[in-house]
């Protein structure tokens, strides 16, 4: 083929599979369950704060092994680039931290490399668009979000052009490299601007669908965030990905979990927590940031009357305020906000950080207890 | 050196006079926006659409179209009336210019319609970045059409510029020509005394890039530049036009005060 083949991966270029093949002998799927409704609890995420008897007897969400968002970003990037010629992939020097490296050593012809310079970037991406390629920008959530913010809005935004951003080290689960390169204010800047969609997939399997939807279903500009922390991968492929769908991972009645990101493992694992006090947690997974599910929001509040959500970003302009505007405009119930409570983050380790600012499922459920506690004051439902 | 006959010079010579006279009538009836610049880069933008660009009015979209990127949105009107003359769409339309529903927005907007328009911008610093942008889609489908950006000089201070032209002589893109509106002054003054820029010749030099320069006044000089720009290889070229802000009104040339203010109604009708 005249490509340099990735020393690792190289059967593509020999037996001339298709690249779902190669897809799938990247990822060595061998998932057994294909329906995820007849999965059992088998927990392998290594999480102190929940305590087994929560997770035993229940029909769960599998963890099928942790792997970062960040990887599924990168195989979905290689497999839109690998059916679609239009597909090109912008790198900031830091390639393979943002899982681009995958394209980069299969279609080094389409890779283009621009340095450390992120505001250049997005106007690049921006020309390529105009000219109809499909341009995929990734880099740390921090800079591809705000430090190219003005890019974004004019260059890319305001004229409409399909340029996908990939906004990598989301949320305080980056851990040691600390504030700076956390990124917990992305989707909040990103959801201000006209035109732009914003997705937040919850494993590295929806990130994989994500980031091909990114790239094949869109037409306007995408902005879809992914952390670097090997995290569980629950959901199949099978389960599909649709933009501005919601999913509902579990039903429940008494109150609504709405996360989006790694918080939705905690979700469920919360729902866990819950049900083991009788407690039947509906738990959503809001993977699209915008558009919102105006309905499926609007459905929970009405049905369960309660709403928590979670999320590894700024409760103000994030997940919680997304919901927010759409529960106080349709159907007003009591809510919680799990999230962070503006103000930065700090090194340390991936799940102390989580724990030290109460992203996790213990307080996702507390918070949830707490709404029920007060149920007193809520004759809405 | 002539490179045009007598006949082409004259032709845009009248050309350049009406576009100049749009510009003034435009700003006058919308009440606001940027003069000096627009009437400083009448030549050029006549020399583009009416010599050197290979464009097709009546399809804006064609395929192997030059491209023109405006990265200071600013001058908008003289973009306006350079492609109303040009063909583009009704001269008549001009006086709508920053009004309510009109495909002439204060900065280009795509987004209202206009034909013509490559890119809605107004932002500074961001053209050529686009620029570099397209012009490596262009290499990368074997097409020969050329890319142009048009700056300002004030617009230079900014940094995204020149991550953009470490980028573009990095990938040696030789299909894109830039051309700097170096009339020296920005709003708040002289760019010398604002934020200097001299050695500017030096610093695109130092970037990796063909450094051109020519009166930006003088058809036969800018037609002269932009045909050496086409021929450089695997360089992009820098033009370096001087020019004179407010260039066709002898009352208000070379006076910074004049970059964002409207023409009186006098000015229009000593055009």
């Amino acid at each position: 083929m005249g490509r340099s083949p990735h020393p690792k991966w190289p059967r593509i270029y020999e037996n001339g599979n298709t690249p779902d093949d190669f897809i799938d002998d990247l990822h060595a799927i061998t998932r057994q369950c294909a329906d995820h409704q007849c999965f059992i609890s088998r927990f392998k995420f290594a999480s102190r704060s929940i305590p087994l008897r929560f997770t035993s007897g229940m029909n769960r969400y599998t963890n099928f092994g942790n792997k970062a968002t960040k990887t599924g970003f990168g195989e979905g990037l290689l497999r839109a680039g690998l059916t679609n010629p239009a597909v090109v992939c912008i790198g900031a020097d830091i390639t393979t931290s943002v899982g681009c490296n995958l394209f980069a050593d299969a279609l080094p012809e389409r890779f283009i490399s621009l340095g450390i310079a992120e505001q250049n970037c997005i106007g690049v991406a921006a020309g390529l668009a105009l000219e109809g390629k499909i341009p995929v920008f990734s880099t740390y959530g921090v800079f591809a979000a705000l430090r190219a913010a003005d890019q974004i809005r004019v260059s890319v935004c305001y004229n409409n052009l399909h340029v996908v951003i990939g906004g990598a080290h989301a949320g305080v689960s980056v851990g040691p490299d600390g504030a700076t390169h956390q990124a917990l204010e992305d989707m909040g800047i990103m959801r201000v601007l006209p035109n732009m969609t914003v997705l937040s997939p919850c494993d590295a399997t929806q990130a994989r669908l994500a980031t091909t939807a990114a790239i094949e279903h869109c037409n306007g500009p995408v902005y879809i965030r992914f952390g670097r922390e090997p995290m569980p991968d629950f959901t199949t492929e099978s389960m599909g990905f649709e933009i501005g769908k919601a999913q509902m991972l579990q039903d429940g009645n008494d109150l609504t979990i709405i996360a989006t990101g790694h918080m939705v493992w905690e979700a469920l694992l919360a729902s866990e927590m819950l049900e083991a006090q009788g407690i039947r947690a509906r738990v959503i997974n809001m993977h699209t940031i915008k558009p919102i599910d105006k309905d499926a929001v609007i459905k929970a509040a009405k049905e369960t009357g309660r709403i928590v959500t979670a999320e590894e970003h700024q409760v103000n302009t994030g997940l919680g305020s997304a919901i927010a505007e759409v529960v106080v405009q349709h159907h007003p119930v009591p809510m919680a906000f799990i999230g962070m409570p503006d103000r930065f983050g700090e090194s340390g380790d991936p799940r102390q950080l989580m724990e030290k600012f109460g992203l996790t499922s213990a307080s996702i459920a507390a918070a949830g207890m707490k709404l029920i506690d007060n149920r007193s004051i809520d004759n809405r439902k | 050196m002539n490179i045009l006959a007598a006949e082409a010079h004259n032709r845009l010579l009248g050309i350049a006079a009406e576009i100049r006279k749009s510009v003034v009538m435009s700003l006058l009836e919308a009440g606001s926006g940027h003069l000096g610049g627009s009437l400083g880069l009448a030549d050029i933008f006549t020399a583009l659409y009416f010599s050197e660009l290979k464009h097709d009015p009546l399809h804006p979209a064609w395929a192997e179209r030059d491209r023109l990127i405006l990265s200071i949105g600013h001058v908008a009107p003289v973009l306006y009336a350079a492609l109303a003359h040009a063909g583009y769409f009704p001269v008549d339309e001009l006086l709508t210019l920053r009004k309510l529903g009109s495909r002439l927005q204060g900065h280009p907007g795509r987004d209202h319609g206009l034909p013509g328009i490559e890119l809605s911008a107004g932002s500074l610093g961001q053209g050529l970045s686009v620029a570099v942008g397209m012009a490596l889609a262009a290499r990368m489908d074997h097409q020969d059409h050329r890319i142009y950006s048009i700056h300002g000089d004030g617009e230079l201070q900014e940094g995204a510029i020149w991550e953009a032209a470490m980028a573009a002589s990095h990938h040696q893109l030789d299909n894109l020509t830039a051309i700097v509106d170096r009339n020296g002054l920005q709003i708040d003054g002289s760019t010398e005394k604002v934020m200097h820029l001299e050695p500017l010749a030096d610093k695109w030099k130092s970037f990796g890039w063909n450094v051109l320069t020519c009166d930006g006044h003088d058809f036969n000089d800018i037609i002269q530049a932009i045909r050496l720009a086409g021929t450089s290889e695997n360089k992009p070229t820098v033009i370096i036009a001087k020019t004179i802000m407010g260039k066709g009104i002898p009352s208000i040339e070379n006076d910074y005060r004049w970059h964002g203010k409207i023409p009186t109604p006098e000015m229009a009708s000593n055009l």
